[in-house]
């Protein structure tokens, strides 16, 4: 079986539009997190994570007209032309698919303001991807990805599957999502937002950011196209069979995805996790939901964080950018803090990060979780 | 590369006021009146009870009783552990029936009522999520989005499921809603076994094409 490496990366957020500028601001424990006063989103103020949109604009001015593409569109072929900038894999080739996850894709376009600028086709997340897939002049047939908040960890474990069973060389998995009317009128309607910047796993905690951004992550399976050599070890999915909207109360669906993860990446890597990063949205029930999956899996002493806290929940793309942060961690051995961490307060003694130090780490374990009861996991490990 | 003896098991298609199990017509309703209707009498004529179904939104509602129609004779549960058992569902319109419904609650700032009860069905998943909490179901699952029904992925994906162990049955198909257009097909996947009742044909693309066809 192949293996799976990391050929390069790209993070589009409100702290930057190229991975190293996301995480130069990680490093300086610079949040991307604002109040948002802005009736376009809603009609109170609101914490959220927001991408520059004059930014966005002028940055791609430099490759295309911006007045012809959506904000989706262009943070998704912004993300896609930097990430390609960085591998030498060939993104015309027959051997490259492109997998694309979200959520909502260009959700936005119910507007009557959007509807009457671009063709209402834009609405089907299938147009999203074969768009991308003409603009990059791919020959395959493009797979979008759409599994709530798990979408983005999904979208790369199904690649990897697709590299390790030799259908593709190649697997290019985009994905994102932007902050919009529908969504933050949906959250806020759910009550799951919270009044101050979000805390993962804190004592204080009271509901998620939102936030917005894209990541794209190039799989392969030829060691050429990679420098550091990091690569997919497990890949795991389940269902809580619980909750549509709420978190299972025990953990057992998480905690059977960490167990497959585990069992798949074999004992090498499983007896030698030096790191997790969690789903961590901030939530109450989510945040105590990881606390007992991580401890079923007799995981609880190793060093855990959320990105959250930086980003907010960035949908779609949150665990496309969260595994690019933490294979970043693993490139630079080092555990970055879980920003609005203060003190534990979930039911189970884990291993919260609360301050950014340098360890090694050999082997990660990343999970997610969204409605519908779905769970996902992967182990990424250094060769 | 296709696993020799994966089979199709059952198979349920909901479509043009109609139920096809197995290829068969199981079920007509006349003087259609809107889907709400037509699948509220599908609900009534298999003696489902489940209130929660009341609930859903109409994707789920599709998505819900053809899988309570294809497991009718299966005791899944019986056979194989709840996290052996996967479910891989595609469509081409996301969950945009109830995207729009959600929209129109919103969109109207002197008449805003955004819901969460209607909001959490604006992800395509949910359905998946339904079907999971109603059979126990906890194995690997995922919502693909294709302009068309797209067999040779499904298929290829399946296999690769089987093939590296993480799954030894799976629910899988395309259920899609929009406008009041209705169409699903959902088929379970199994290993060919003497106990398999029901149907037994080749899990191939070229099959479930046949079986997808028969109602068009």
């Amino acid at each position: 079986m192949p293996d799976v490496y990391i050929s390069a990366d790209n993070i589009i957020s409100s702290l930057g539009f190229t991975t190293e500028e996301n995480i130069n601001n990680i490093k300086k424990n610079i949040t991307g997190i604002k109040l948002i006063n802005n009736s376009n989103f809603s009609p109170t103020p609101f914490y959220a994570s927001l991408v520059d949109s004059e930014r966005l604009y002028s940055d791609f001015k430099n490759i295309d007209n911006p007045e012809k593409f959506t904000r989706f569109e262009q943070m998704a072929i912004l993300s896609i032309t930097d990430a390609l900038r960085n591998s030498k894999v060939d993104i015309k080739n027959k051997n490259t698919l492109f997998i694309i996850s979200t959520t909502k894709g260009n959700i936005d376009i119910l507007k009557q303001s959007n509807k009457n600028r671009f063709d209402y086709k834009k609405i089907y997340l299938w147009d999203s991807a074969k768009l991308l897939q003409q603009y990059f002049e791919n020959p395959s047939m493009p797979v979008v990805v759409s599994n709530a908040c798990i979408s983005g960890l999904l979208g790369i474990i199904i690649g990897s599957r697709l590299i390790q069973s030799s259908q593709f060389e190649n697997v290019i998995v985009t994905g994102g999502d932007i902050l919009s009317e529908f969504v933050v009128s949906g959250f806020q309607s759910f009550l799951s937002l919270s009044t101050v910047p979000c805390r993962p796993f804190d004592v204080s905690r009271d509901g998620l950011s939102l936030g917005e951004g894209f990541g794209t992550i190039i799989l392969t399976s030829n060691p050429e196209y990679v420098n550091k050599k990091i690569i997919v070890t497990g890949g795991s999915s389940s269902n809580d069979a619980n909750h549509i909207s709420g978190p299972s109360r025990t953990g057992k669906g998480l905690y059977i995805t960490i167990k497959n993860t585990l069992k798949e990446a074999g004992s090498k890597a499983t007896e030698n996790i030096d790191y997790i990063s969690a789903h961590g949205t901030g939530t109450v029930y989510n945040d105590e939901m990881e606390s007992k999956a991580i401890t079923s899996a007799g995981l609880e002493n190793i060093p855990v964080n959320s990105f959250k806290g930086y980003w907010g929940h960035t949908l779609g793309a949150a665990g496309l950018i969260e595994s690019i942060a933490a294979i970043n961690s693993m490139k630079e051995n080092t555990l970055y803090k879980t920003m609005g961490f203060s003190k534990s307060g979930v039911s189970k003694n884990i291993n919260v990060i609360d301050k950014t130090e340098e360890v090694k780490i050999n082997n990660c374990l990343k999970i997610a979780s969204g409605f519908g009861g779905c769970n996902a996991g992967i182990i990424f490990s250094k060769l | 590369m296709l696993i020799k003896n994966l089979k199709i098991t059952s198979s349920c298609i909901i479509r043009f006021n109609k139920v096809i199990i197995n290829d068969k017509i199981d079920y007509v309703k006349d003087n259609y009146a809107g889907f709400p209707d037509f699948i509220r009498s599908v609900y009534r004529n298999y003696k489902i009870n489940y209130p929660k179904f009341f609930k859903m939104d109409n994707l789920s509602k599709l998505g819900f009783i053809t899988s309570e129609l294809l497991l009718k004779q299966k005791n899944l549960l019986s056979k194989y552990k709840n996290d052996e058992i996967g479910i891989i569902i595609s469509n081409s319109g996301s969950s945009i029936d109830t995207d729009i419904k959600y929209y129109n609650t919103i969109k109207n700032k002197s008449n805003y009522f955004p819901s969460p009860s209607v909001f959490v069905y604006t992800l395509p998943n949910i359905m998946i999520g339904e079907i999971c909490i109603r059979n126990k179901i906890m194995g690997e699952s995922s919502f693909f989005v294709f302009e068309k029904f797209d067999p040779d992925f499904l298929c290829n994906y399946i296999n690769i499921l089987f093939n590296t162990l993480k799954i030894k049955s799976c629910i899988s198909g395309w259920v899609d809603f929009e406008d009041d257009k209705y169409e699903s097909l959902l088929f379970l996947v199994e290993k060919e076994n003497k106990k398999n009742n029901g149907r037994n044909i080749n899990f191939e693309p070229e099959n479930i094409r046949q079986i997808y066809k028969c109602l068009k």
